[in-house]
């Protein structure tokens, strides 16, 4: 049994404790909002928060997140509404496909939360672990400022 | 190749064919029926039913009053859902913030041969780029036509102005009878506004909803008055999107995510070359890992059932494969091309080639012209690489195979589904999701095929995930092509000559086509088959061929010592809506403006799907690095039904187009492909990212695309920038093949 917080709630897993943190969190637990793209760490989109800090699931195993605490995208909001990330990404319209989203925003958060006010280089370098296909990259730069409140004036 | 199937042309006259009928619970619901004479009771009878409830339904309104506007296209990223009920709630005049929206159920009844015809040929202001498009790629990729195909960037421009604006303004006419009936009042003082119906001058207000029983009894108008566009309320917004606040909190469902009792999970392997066969199978040591349920020779691949994903992934590792032997193992990249190189020089000897263009003597031109050049170009294989990999569901219980995955064709994914299971495609189901990227991809069944066989095997509910490995692996190609060009120049430096020949054409077959004013002109085209499987890749034949044309052009800008774009304006005053978006580009780049060293500007310009695009790339060339900092993109597309949807969909296409032309490379290796995974496929990340600004130029000309036109101009904007940063042309694909430390 490995026991993990997941999203704030205390959880034992029977799994595999070399099973990657991805499959335990979709198939063990069916949070699906954490998603599988390479399965080698190059896209992102399965970025979670492991203790506050975003690591790709698909290549951590379960053992590696024993005693500790993960959030996945489905426990990043607060109660009452969105996280400001999410918020910013709806204001900006982010999304086309949205399936490297979840990844997006777990690294905006993360990123955020260490560096309130990130430049364009935080952002690159926090940032360009996740892929988007549809080539959203302009509007998630926004986004993240935004939530930064540090919105642009311009388009 | 052989020549595409040519359906018989049809006129869709929207004779009598809209339809009106009621629901249980009162809602009123319009469609396009489908055949004339088709009636409200009959239609009844088929909406009564849960499951065929929404047959060639495109509105219904709700007791709630809510309206529902039902499209028969997959949501992939590209906003359609959001732009078709755009349409039809302006035309309803209903309130956005009541209006849902559903994708229609996969099933014939919705999708008509005839109607789309009528939709695809019948109307005369369809481009020819747009026949084309659907005579051939569409024919060929799903053997039968119909409506729920989503591609050839046609759901707007075809389903939203003959389908959801239609059925709008049929069923904002009814309601205004109904009204006006009960009321005893002329319908003209009526104002229909935010899914109200109000009668100023008695105080009298009603909602749609409250009318909309009363209104499905009333005989719907043939053809009901479209607005024009001065009155249209949200044709012409950027509304917010539909489908964005499920994507921000991990609830949108792809195919991926489909859940149930029961449920294993299988990954597949198919034979790396393609086209080959399995010999032999050892399951010994896989069958022994912990989850692994079963192994499952296809006879091409291999699958293996696991209680999930990662048990089955390293029961596949595990399994001992053995291929037929096959001769395309001595295939390789080189050698691909020495084939085309081949077949070219032997048509240029006997002048042969399927002919799309011959204009004027271009031997004479040539012998004639005071400057001649001659130029080959060659673009490589490409993978799609959708996020998300290519996954499908299936349980077969009760005589019925349920599947739930993400298509671009949900009818095609039946009939494949059920033709590889022996099933009528009336017992197949087909539940859509959200498509996690497509770009053609996912109009190509063998996932769904897969899995269903697989299911089949296991006697189980299964999913189907694909490694991205298999993903890359196992791909439907953008064609690697060689293209040779020879042109010619008078005293003045104008062009006159222009001849093109290619290996080998898919479709559309004007993709080749240029819109400049040069007298002669020959295009011709070899076959020079692989065994590579072909796939439409977003923009198709465009996206090579505005490479191609589109370098050309200015390898004689720059022959004729001639600025590029002024070289290019000069040959278009004969295209007004082509000089316009070039103009509208050159402009807000700056064009003219100092670049500085190791900087260029290039600029490209190209027409597909219906819509002209027009890009500036600006592009930096460091210690051999080519940076992009600016693309600006400018694009008539008719009518912008969703301004900021439109700039989505350029900033998309430029992304897609960018990564192909920096990074892409698919190369054959022993007959198979030798890339695997996004390190040795790389995508553009968000530090390459370049500023991309889009100029709109709304021309009132007819409805073009939007999802796949704004990617074929950048990589000739980029390789005619990085000439004019630094001299070097660029006449190969990917730009990272080539050494540029000059």
């Amino acid at each position: 049994m490995t026991e993990v917080t997941i999203n704030g709630v205390a959880r034992r897993l029977a799994a595999d404790p070399d099973m990657p943190l991805l499959w335990a969190i979709r198939e063990e637990l069916g949070l699906t909002g954490t998603k599988f793209g390479c399965g080698i760490a190059q896209c992102g989109a399965c970025t979670v928060h492991l203790d506050g800090a975003a690591i790709r699931s698909c290549t951590m195993p379960l053992r590696a997140a024993a005693g500790r605490a993960v959030t996945t995208i489905e426990g990043l909001a607060p109660a009452d509404g969105l996280h400001p990330v999410q918020q910013a990404w709806v204001d900006e319209q982010v999304p086309q496909c949205g399936y490297c989203q979840s990844g997006q925003i777990m690294s905006a958060a993360a990123l955020l939360a260490a560096a309130p006010a990130p430049t364009d280089a935080d952002i690159d370098s926090a940032m360009r672990g996740n892929i988007c296909r549809c080539g959203t990259y302009a509007r998630i730069r926004r986004a993240i400022k935004r939530a930064a409140g540090q919105e642009q004036s311009d388009e | 190749m052989n020549e595409p199937r040519r359906p018989r042309l049809g006129k869709w006259t929207r004779r009598g064919l809209i339809t009106a009928g009621v629901v249980a619970g009162g809602a009123l619901v319009v469609g396009i029926a489908i055949r004339p004479g088709h009636r409200a009771p009959k239609l009844r009878d088929v909406v009564a039913d849960p499951d065929e409830a929404l047959l060639n339904l495109w509105v219904k309104i709700g007791p709630d009053n809510r309206t529902t506007a039902i499209v028969p296209h997959a949501e992939m990223g590209q906003g359609v859902h959001t732009a078709l009920a755009q349409m039809l709630a302006d035309e309803l005049d209903a309130d956005w913030d009541l209006l849902d929206v559903e994708e229609a159920p996969a099933h014939e009844a919705y999708a008509n041969h005839n109607l789309a015809k009528g939709f695809l040929f019948g109307d005369a202001e369809i481009p020819r780029a747009l026949v084309g498009t659907v005579d051939g790629v569409v024919l060929k990729l799903t053997q039968a036509m119909d409506l729920q195909i989503t591609g050839g960037s046609l759901s707007v421009r075809a389903t939203g102005l003959h389908g959801m604006r239609v059925a709008g303004a049929a069923a904002r006419e009814m309601l205004a009878k109904a009204a006006a009936a009960a009321w005893k009042v002329p319908k003209r003082e009526l104002v229909l506004r935010n899914s109200h119906i109000v009668h100023e001058s008695s105080g009298r207000r009603a909602t749609y909803a409250e009318f909309a029983a009363a209104a499905a009894e009333i005989t719907p108008s043939s053809k009901p008055k479209l607005k024009d566009s001065k009155a249209f309320s949200l044709i012409g917004t950027s509304v917010k999107r539909q489908d964005v606040p499920a994507k921000v909190d991990g609830s949108a469902a792809f195919g991926i995510d489909a859940r149930l009792p029961d449920l294993r999970t299988a990954t597949v392997r198919s034979c790396p070359v393609f086209g080959g066969r399995v010999a032999a199978v050892d399951d010994t040591a896989a069958l022994k890992l912990p989850g692994v349920e079963r192994v499952v020779d296809l006879g091409d691949a291999v699958a293996v059932v696991a209680d999930g994903y990662w048990h089955a992934n390293r029961g596949l590792t595990a399994v001992a494969i053995e291929w037929t032997a096959n001769s395309r193992e001595a295939v390789d990249q080189a050698g691909v091309f020495a084939q085309f190189d081949g077949v070219l020089a032997q048509a240029e000897v006997d002048n042969a080639g399927d002919v799309e263009v011959d204009r004027g003597d271009c031997e004479a031109a040539l012998a004639a012209a005071a400057k001649r050049f001659e130029a080959e170009y060659r673009v490589p294989y490409l993978a799609h690489a959708a996020m998300e990999p290519m996954n499908c569901t299936a349980w077969l219980h009760d005589g019925v195979c349920e599947i739930w995955t993400g298509t671009q064709n949900p009818l095609g994914a039946r009939t494949a589904a059920a033709e590889a299971i022996g099933y009528e495609p009336e017992n197949v189901v087909v539940h859509n999701a959200y498509l996690g990227g497509a770009f053609g991809r996912r109009s190509v069944h063998d996932y769904v095929v897969q899995a269903v066989r697989v299911a089949k095997a296991a006697n189980a509910p299964t999913k189907l995930i694909w490694s991205r490995e298999e993903d890359i692996a196992q791909d439907r190609y953008r064609p690697a092509v060689t293209s040779r060009f020879r042109g010619g120049l008078d005293t003045e430096g104008r062009p006159i000559v222009w001849t093109n020949l290619y290996v080998d054409k898919h479709e559309p077959a004007e993709a080749p086509r240029i819109p400049y004013a040069i007298g002669n002109q020959r295009i011709a085209s070899m076959p020079s088959p692989t065994h590579v499987p072909f796939g439409v890749w977003r923009a198709v034949d465009h996206s090579q061929h505005a490479f191609f044309t589109e370098s050309f052009i200015d390898e004689l800008a720059v022959l004729a010592n001639n600025d590029p774009y002024r070289f290019r304006r000069d040959l278009l005053a004969h295209k007004p809506r082509h000089r316009s978006v070039l103009d509208a580009a050159a402009n807000a780049a700056g064009w003219g403006g100092e670049t500085g060293p190791g900087r260029g500007r290039g600029i490209a310009l190209h027409e597909s799907f219906g819509s002209i695009v027009a890009e500036v790339v600006e592009a930096r060339v460091d210690a051999g690095k080519v940076g992009v900092e600016r693309v600006v993109c400018a694009i008539d597309a008719g009518y912008a039904v969703n301004p900021d949807g439109l700039t989505a969909q350029m900033q998309s296409g430029i992304v897609y187009g960018l990564t192909a032309s920096l990074y892409g490379e698919i190369s054959l290796e022993q007959g198979r492909v030798k890339q695997s995974n996004f390190h040795d496929y790389p995508m553009l990340r968000i530090d390459e990212m370049p500023e991309v600004d889009t100029v709109i130029v709304n021309s009132g000309g007819p409805l073009g695309g939007a999802g796949e036109p704004g990617t074929p101009p950048l990589a000739p904007a980029l390789a005619n920038a990085i000439h004019d940063a630094i001299g070097v042309r660029i006449r190969e694909l990917p730009v990272s093949k080539h050494d540029l430390n000059v």
